[in-house]
């Protein structure tokens, strides 16, 4: 696959507010990447910057290999959907559509022919003379979107462009929004904040914190292999331990956690380095016997049943609350003792940026 | 009383109402449009003695009368085209762009709206001897685009309050540059806007009579023609003046309701 769009080293700094801290990211021909982040972790500068409306305050953009630092927002083979919609309020949906092609000076006729294509496209046939003040959200959302298109970008920009919509509308859009993606074969960068949505449309989401891009894979990477701590508590609930490598053998590695040690198959840590441990609440097990190599004994705190699926808290002896999803109909007394436990491979181990400030406070006390 | 009863007075009450405060209103125009047709040939011109048309021929041969109004015309299309592209490129301007003392402008904004016009008439005089411009249609054209500039301003300004810049990046994305997309988006969204700027600039400017009645020079406008003429009771080539006037900013506001209301659309 092929490399359509390519950021360098992006920085964005607005006065003293570092929105954009050397971003790198590769987009790949016809993929449908989702940047993802709570507002204001510059998802959104990142997409204005691609599109020309910010300019990086250092590093570069390439559209496929062609820097385009000097082009204009006008001059950019990329396209835009805005949050607001952004249509021309004074013209026909027609002449909205329509607007792209008759910058680019194409004749009439073919105008007509490929603005009433897309209009079906976009399943909105027969609604050229209405003008924006006259259509539902949705129905602006496809004009938007239509407009957007219509001028065969290679890469199409979409700013949180269901944000507006209700929920049923929005779960609508999504597929339909993919299903065009697929159709056209055309890349999407798109942004959300919104984690199940990039769930469910994206071939491959970038999850951005405070300007810092923390993970780029695809839903099911991130999701089972989350990279750090803020990508594990985003995507999903989870039930996270602070620990510390104890011991490595050939195969195993022994680890300390607050309520006790356990084992898990040997990975790239040295003993003594700090880490996190991630376990989702579906993964989590529990017995109500001891269980051998694990030191995790809690009392269920409360049950609650959400339809097909019943969450169950349990209070550890420390303190910390652990949740457990079950399918239903897999009650546990509440207020009976609980052991818990995890198979190999469901612990996952996530560096903890904690050591480079080990290491940074280990070498001024040696000095 | 049963409740029906008493909506249908109500109703009659309010009906009433309405008809007292429209004839309250259009009552002293009528009376002007009345005289002006009226053959009465001696002064004060108000008793009625029969119908005639002679006071609009008779206007066609006052020259000066014509010639005042061909002056109110002129200053005021001059100064309307002034004000209009001064306060909506300042309007724009202060929209888009954020700098200091921009709160202090604003506020600033307000005052040749508020102050009295023979305050602003004397000031205005005073300024234009000092600076040595020559008292007459130029004076003129300058002081009626002074007070105006303001209105458009806050007519555009009303504008922009919902208006979403977003729609300028949308054009230049979709492969229009700069002036383009003002050309195509930003003016045509600001029209109304500046078109009811521009309106109430003409408007104003045409029935000055305070600041104009400071700064004219030897330059009579239509309104200190009147203002002259009316020593010896209101001559009834005025009345017919008026009442062309009259017919013609009739027309003009049917011609731009309905405009507005087809782009409301």
């Amino acid at each position: 696959m092929s490399v359509v769009v390519e950021l360098r080293n992006v920085n964005k700094i607005y006065g003293s507010n570092h929105v954009v801290k050397d971003l790198n990211l590769d987009v790949y021909e016809g993929e449908f990447l989702t940047l993802l982040g709570s507002s204001g972790c510059g998802k959104t500068t990142t997409l204005r910057m691609v599109a020309g409306f910010e300019e990086p305050s250092s590093g570069s953009i390439s559209v496929q290999g062609e820097d385009i630092h000097n082009k204009e927002p006008f001059e950019r083979d990329v396209n835009t959907v805005f949050q607001s919609y952004a249509l021309f309020p004074h013209m026909t949906v027609y002449d909205n559509v329509a607007y792209g092609l008759k910058m680019k000076k194409v004749k009439k006729p073919e105008i007509k022919e490929r603005v009433t294509e897309m209009l079906e496209l976009v399943q909105l046939g027969g609604f050229e003379k209405r003008y924006p003040s006259q259509l539902s959200g949705g129905q602006k959302q496809r004009v938007a979107i239509a407009r957007a298109l219509i001028n065969r970008p290679k890469v199409l920009l979409l700013d949180e462009p269901l944000g507006a919509l209700d929920l049923k509308l929005r779960k609508q859009m999504q597929l339909e929004l993919k299903r065009l993606q697929k159709k056209l074969n055309i890349t999407f960068i798109y942004v959300t904040h919104d984690q199940e949505e990039a769930l469910t449309m994206s071939d491959r989401i970038c999850i951005m914190d405070e300007g810092v891009l923390q993970q780029v894979g695809t839903p099911a990477e991130i999701y089972e292999s989350p990279k750090t701590r803020f990508v594990a508590t985003f995507i999903g609930e989870t039930n996270l331990f602070d620990g510390v490598v104890s011991g490595v053998t050939d195969d195993r590695m022994s680890i300390h956690i607050e309520p006790g040690d356990f084992e898990v198959p040997r990975e790239d840590f040295k003993a003594g380095e700090m880490l996190v441990i991630s376990v989702r609440p579906e993964r989590m097990l529990y017995s109500t016997e001891p269980v051998e190599g694990f030191n995790l004994e809690g009392i269920v705190k409360e049950q609650i049943y959400v339809g097909s699926i019943l969450k169950t808290v349990v209070t550890l002896s420390n303190g910390n609350e652990i949740k457990i999803e079950r399918l239903a109909g897999q009650e546990l007394p509440t207020g009976g003792r609980v052991y818990l436990y995890w198979k190999d491979g469901d612990a996952k181990l996530i560096r903890s940026y904690d050591n480079v400030f080990a290491e940074a406070v280990e070498n001024i006390v040696l000095r | 009383m049963s409740r029906r009863i008493k909506s249908s007075i109500k109703k009659i009450a309010g009906i009433v109402f309405c008809t007292l405060v429209y004839i309250f209103l259009f009552l002293p125009i009528s009376v002007i449009v009345a005289n002006s047709f009226n053959a009465t040939t001696s002064k004060p011109y108000l008793t009625w003695k029969g119908f005639t048309f002679d006071w609009y021929v008779k206007l066609f041969d006052n020259s000066s009368l014509l010639a005042s109004f061909g002056a109110t015309i002129a200053i005021a299309v001059i100064s309307t085209l002034l004000a209009t592209a001064i306060g909506t490129i300042a309007a724009v301007g202060m929209y888009k762009y954020k700098f200091r003392g921009k709160s202090v402008i604003d506020g600033l904004l307000y005052i040749p709206v508020v102050i009295p016009e023979i305050v602003l008439g004397i000031s205005l005089l005073t300024l234009f001897s000092n600076t040595h411009i020559p008292r007459g249609m130029i004076s003129l054209v300058l002081a009626h685009t002074t007070f105006s500039t303001p209105y458009v301003i806050f007519n555009v300004r009303a504008r922009l309050s919902g208006y979403d810049g977003s729609i300028e990046e949308a054009s230049m994305d979709l492969g229009a540059n700069r002036l383009t997309t003002f050309k195509n988006i930003t003016l045509p969204v600001l029209a109304p806007g500046i078109g009811a700027g521009a309106l109430l600039a003409f408007t104003l400017s045409i029935d000055d009579v305070i600041v104009s009645y400071f700064t004219n020079g030897q330059v009579k406008t239509f309104p200190l023609k009147v203002m002259e003429s009316i020593k010896s009771g209101v001559a009834p080539d005025v009345n017919a003046l008026s009442t062309l006037i009259l017919v013609g900013t009739i027309v003009l506001v049917i011609l731009t309701q309905s405009n507005l209301f087809k782009k409301n659309k």
